[in-house]
């Protein structure tokens, strides 16, 4: 098919790849300033314990040691907030949050003192002369444990801190008339987000009194954080976010930047705070895990008739997100599929594990693991291929969903689940002791954050003298290829080359806010932006040419740095010319646009009633795996994946999601696992958390469908969180095809399988 | 190697990018952290224990982790870094082809990917895709599944660079 546009929907090869070949790119740890000292965090070594004694006095007599930092120094060190989209049932978030804990520790690596000095190496002698003693308290690390009423407090009086609740038809009814029922409870695991560059920036006090810190953000809005910390004005706290070397929501919450600016605040010097690797994965949120107990029925035609699920999640000894990742799991708990009578009953639960918050997904992607292998599961029990059985219960354009939405897009997914078990090809042969299996997992996943949040996002585009243009935006690059997106958009719709545009981003004070990189929201809202203010700049241009070549201005187009008329290319004029006419009757070719999400009211019910997102991308995933049935181990053969992302801007950036997704989500399936024992972490590392490596993915089909019905520009879906979700199930129920056996707990060691294959629990 | 001085230093001399690069030591100092001290930040840590591959420069022709390498290892001997393929305006045909194939997204491994592919196509110029996997096997890159760093160094053993 033609590509009806020039540069969206191409490969494009972007400028900001180019200077990361060459090792030019000053990532977050790479900057200096004359004068810089080094910050180290000081932290907890128990889960649940009482600061009986903190003495730093030693640590600040060390030479070379510029200041010790402890709760008693932060201006504004707790804070009890309300989240919007708390549920109403639980109330006020009850929970403190401290920047230095004061009096309490709740888990193992929580931050108790900052460090700052001269060199790093002196910082670190620093941190050994901190003494404190503890005084241990009771402790819960399993959150079905910590539901029950007797259960140690971590917070205030109750440790559930959302519960959110699907209500549609009467399941009683609904599991009456099904004619096979399957029930199962599954886990997944505390996954470590693991980009490869440590959260890091630098921090200092301009000669405007003004706190700057640079570092890798996912949300550089946090300068009001920083602000809120130190009790200065929000004006006087400024953000430069840098490139950053991947986040997947690692770098979505509070990461160094509090501590940083405390550190420049305190000591008029410039600082620098680098987490060690050991640091992300003892101290850092994970992804939530979750025990999620699903019971679906179906008629012996395959037609879903009820699901009733329980699902809880270990939200960890603080809050951050869990009640906003709770509602996604409640909202995509039913899969992309029509049933007529739901209950669902969610749970965020606080224990004295490590804290859990965002992480690509989101929520959307543990009930996966649980709606995919029960399709599976019932295709099984009722003699019916996978791909027939889900096909008769997919969610089609203008159906409702159990949380009350209608879907207002395209529902590609018979499509895209044809077009992955096709990709597979021929079916491989095991061999002696080796059985081979495939599998299939559907998915959905919003795009766009919550529309009770109100979102927007800002852009301001100017057309130069020479008719090259600058292209504003907050919006972080999180390696997705961010600001290559915006670029692309403002030079299709300018029709300039991509060359001739010059991206300036991610500054609070610099460049209009445009939101987070997070909830695969960037395309979608800053992406409208771009475009709302690149058309803008358009029409303040083909006014004024339509004026000088006496045509309508609709009738005008920009292309190839001219003002051409549609139907008449031979009549135009150069852009320069129109831009100059413009600047000489002080019509300067620029505009500052907003885009805004659909806003809805917030939830005033813990069920469900309302559209909570603005839409959702919908795709597949099928494996191929080889399984050892004497070892247990798992060779990944094959893999394709499909998803229709409505229209890609570029091309090459589409499938990097999607093959990320793969092997990230791959990992989550098989592999990945944070371990904790009684809140002590244990995988500390890359030798012993260990993530996919070029080894351990296969080949990857990705197959990019277009419907054109996004609500992003030019008719866009995100991709971004969408990608990931479907791989660990597609995996899952290929190794239950090889060996016959389900294993409900994942990842899916070869430990688990050796044992499920002996009827014993790994 | 040098005396080590009163201060418990050593001087050392490497040669980065055929330039000679001097300094003083402690004995446990490691060549990444030689390295990026030195304004060569292009390499990167990601865990400092050798477990990442971020860090991987090439040394007397072979791909190392610079991160477990000491300092005074590397007294005396040719050190690469990605700064050391191309420019703006020539660019390495490894670096032609990550940026072509989009063999990477937030850039964070990627010259530790590229010293690893140079190795081996120095050593191996016409690998097999397995041995291409084999060869970035220590290279962890979270953002892109692999499937197009995979695509690029193929490329460029093909012999579409040339």
């Amino acid at each position: 098919m033609k590509n009806k546009y020039s540069v969206v929907g191409t490969r494009i090869a972007g400028l900001d790849e180019k200077d990361k070949v060459l090792g030019n790119v000053v990532f977050a740890e790479d900057f200096t300033l004359p004068g810089l000292i080094y910050g180290k965090v000081f932290r907890s070594t128990r889960a649940s314990a009482r600061i009986k004694a903190l003495d730093v006095s030693k640590a600040r007599s060390l030479p070379g040691v510029v200041c010790v930092l402890t709760a008693e120094d932060v201006p504004n060190n707790e804070s009890v907030k309300n989240v919007v989209g708390q549920t109403t049932e639980v109330g006020l978030l009850e929970a403190e949050h401290q920047v230095l804990a004061r009096e309490r520790v709740r888990y193992w690596g929580e931050a108790i003192a900052l460090v700052a000095a001269e060199s790093l190496d002196v910082a670190r002698d620093a941190l050994k002369l901190i003494e404190v003693e503890y005084e241990e308290l009771p402790a819960v690390f399993d959150p079905l444990e910590a539901m029950k009423p007797d259960a140690p407090k971590i917070h205030g009086n109750n440790n559930v801190i959302a519960s959110w609740k699907l209500r549609k038809g009467d399941v009683e009814q609904g599991f009456a008339q099904a004619d096979v029922i399957v029930e199962n409870t599954y886990r997944t695991p505390r996954q470590e987000h693991a980009h490869i560059e440590p959260e890091s920036g630098v921090a200092w006090v301009d000669d405007m009194g003004v706190i700057n810190v640079r570092y890798a953000a996912q949300v550089i809005e946090h300068y009001r954080d920083i602000a809120t910390v130190l009790g200065v004005p929000e004006s006087l706290v400024r953000v430069i976010g840098t490139l950053i070397g991947g986040g997947f929501g690692g770098k979505e919450d509070v990461t160094v930047e509090v501590f940083l600016a405390l550190m420049a605040w305190k000591t008029g010097r410039p600082v620098k705070l680098t987490f060690t690797r050991e640091e992300m994965g003892y101290a850092r949120h994970k992804r939530h895990p979750y025990v999620l107990k699903y019971k679906t029925g179906a008629t012996k035609e395959g037609k879903l008739v009820a699901l009733e699920a329980q699902i809880v999640s270990d939200a960890g000894a603080y809050v951050y997100l869990s009640p906003w990742v709770l509602i996604y799991s409640t909202v995509h708990s039913t899969g992309p599929y029509l049933i007529p009578n739901v209950k669902v009953d969610a749970n965020s639960v606080l224990t004295n594990n490590i804290m859990t918050s965002a992480f690509r997904g989101f929520g959307g992607m543990q009930v996966v693991a649980a709606y995919e292998a029960q399709m599976d599961e019932l295709a099984e029990k009722l003699r019916l291929d996978p791909v027939a059985l889900r096909a008769r219960n997919f969610l089609k354009k203008g159906d409702v969903t159990a949380s009350y939405q209608e879907i207002t897009s395209e529902v590609w997914l018979e499509k895209c689940a044809r077009a992955v078990l096709d990709a597979l090809g021929p079916k491989s042969k095991g061999g002696k002791t080796t059985k081979v299996g495939r599998g299939l997992a559907c998915a959905w996943q919003s795009y766009g954050r919550m529309t009770y949040l109100h979102d927007t996002s800002n852009c301001w585009v100017n057309l130069e003298m020479d008719g090259s243009a600058v292209l504003r935006t907050g919006i972080p690059d999180l390696g997705g290829g961010q600001r290559e997106s915006v670029r692309a958009i403002a030079a299709e719709v300018l029709g300039l080359n991509v060359e001739e545009i010059h991206v300036i981003s991610t500054d609070s004070q610099v460049t209009p806010l445009s939101g987070t990189v997070t909830a695969t929201r960037a395309l979608y809202m800053s992406g409208n932006a771009a475009k709302l203010a690149s058309e803008n700049v358009k029409k303040i241009i083909t006014d004024k040419a339509a004026e000088v070549l006496g045509v309508a201005a609709d009738s005008l187009d920009l292309k190839d740095h001219r003002v051409v008329v549609i139907d008449d290319p031979r009549k135009n004029i150069p852009l320069v010319e129109a831009i100059k006419q413009c600047h000489f009757e002080g019509k300067i070719p620029q505009s500052l646009a907003t885009f805004r999400a659909p806003f809805t009211e917030p939830i005033h019910s813990d069920v469900i009633k309302d559209p909570v997102f603005p839409d959702f991308t919908f795709g597949a995933q099928a494996a191929e795996v080889e399984v050892d049935v004497e070892t247990g181990e798992v060779k990944v053969l094959k893999w394709a994946t499909a998803y229709d992302i409505g229209q890609a801007i570029n091309v090459n950036r589409v499938e990097g999601q999607m093959e990320g997704g793969v092997a990230q989500g791959l990992g989550f399936g098989l592999m990945e696992d944070y371990l904790e024992v009684e809140g002590v972490p244990w995988t500390w590392n890359f030798h012993d958390y260990i993530i996919p490596t070029s080894k351990d993915v296969p080949d990857i089909k990705s197959i990019v469908l277009e419907s054109g019905s996004g609500k992003g520009p030019f008719g866009a879906k995100g991709i971004g969180e969408p990608a990931i979700s479907a791989a660990g199930p597609a995996a899952a129920n290929a190794i239950k095809d090889a060996i016959g056996v389900r294993i409900t707990h994942l990842p899916i060691t070869a430990e688990r399988i050796f044992f499920a294959l002996r009827g014993e629990k790994g | 190697m040098s005396e080590r001085d009163d201060n418990g230093l050593y001087d050392i001399c490497i040669k980065v990018n055929d330039r000679e690069l001097r300094g003083k030591v402690k004995a446990e100092t490691s060549l990444l952290d030689f390295l990026r001290a030195n304004n060569h930040t292009e390499v990167k840590r990601g865990c400092d224990k050798g477990d990442c591959g971020a860090c991987t420069v090439i040394k007397d022709g072979r791909a190392i982790l610079s991160c477990i390498t000491l300092a005074l290892q590397a007294d005396g001997s040719k050190v690469y870094t990605v700064k050391s393929l191309g420019s703006w305006e020539k660019m390495h045909p490894l670096q032609q082809a990550f940026v072509d194939y989009e063999a990477l997204q937030c850039g964070f491994c990627t010259p530790g990917m590229l010293m690893s592919a140079k190795a081996l196509l120095d050593a191996n110029p016409k690998p097999t895709r397995a041995e291409i996997r084999e060869a970035i096997s220590g290279n962890l890159c979270r953002c892109t599944g692999y499937q197009k760093i995979v695509d690029a160094v193929e490329a460029v053993a093909r012999g579409e660079y040339r």
